[in-house]
């Protein structure tokens, strides 16, 4: 999230919105986000459902032992059709801001 | 006369930063961060600089009592529970994971949903589809970032 950050301008200039989802709370989210420096929009899922929705629950993955989202990119389109995915196999790993903005390029 | 046997401590520090140099560092670049060959040179290197030092703890002269065999024994033994730790973290628990067969794909319509953001307002996924992005232009589209949480 943070090269989602420092690519942020980029992804405005494409007409992106980035929209970080997890099952953090709203007030450590914003902790996160002041911490991080962080401007996009970021959600909080704590019951997981939107997360169970999409099939991306870790179960029992988190530091408490509690369930948390394993990480994932989707791009949608501005109908909300899912353009290009992202399922990361290794939690280090994510997807670098040049492959999301090539993606991107799909939707003009 | 006793002399310092610098190489096992300094494997035993280098072993310590390969390590935490990952998550601390090298995850930030994209180029050591897929593959951690950086942190793997540094291993190699506390290895090497590990073996030297053990042969000298362990030579048959007389300048390295028996203490220096001791420690030596045990910073080589921390160093590579170390480097496991390391192979563990980045190459096994890394990729334990569930797989993800019922994710909405390319081409289908991902599920709306409403979801509170950080000053607690419900925002719902039509509605960042439908908000100016920049300049009061329409988005051309949202990327939809699920992660693990900071906690």
């Amino acid at each position: 999230m943070r090269s989602i950050e420092r690519s942020l301008d980029k992804f405005h200039e494409a007409g992106i919105r980035p929209v970080a989802i997890s099952v953090d709370t709203p007030a450590e989210s914003l902790n996160l986000s002041k911490q991080a420096g962080y401007s996009f929009t970021i959600l909080s899922d704590p019951n997981t459902e939107v997360i169970k929705r999409y099939d991306l629950l870790h179960a029992g993955a988190g530091i408490k032992g509690n369930d948390v989202a394993r990480p994932a990119e989707f791009l949608l389109d501005s109908k909300g059709t899912v353009r290009w995915i992202n399922l990361t196999e290794n939690y280090w790993v994510r997807a670098r801001p040049e492959q999301i903005l090539e993606a991107a390029k799909l939707l003009k | 006369m006793k002399k310092f046997n610098w190489q096992i401590w300094a494997a035993f520090l280098l072993s310590l930063f390969a390590f935490l140099s990952y998550p601390l560092l090298f995850v930030r670049f994209p180029v050591t961060r897929d593959f951690p060959w950086a942190n793997l040179l540094f291993f190699v290197i506390a290895l090497a600089l590990m073996l030297f030092g053990l042969r000298r703890a362990f030579a048959s002269d007389r300048a390295h009592p028996l203490r220096s065999k001791i420690s030596g024994g045990i910073l080589a033994t921390l160093s590579l529970a170390i480097l496991g730790g390391f192979v563990f973290t980045v190459f096994i628990w890394a990729r334990l994971m569930p797989a993800s067969h019922g994710a909405p794909q390319v081409g289908q319509q991902a599920p709306d949903f409403t979801l509170a953001d950080t000053t607690g307002r419900r925002v719902s996924l039509s509605e960042l589809l439908s908000t100016p992005v920049k300049d009061s232009a329409l988005p051309q589209g949202v990327l939809l970032i699920f992660y693990r949480g900071y906690w």
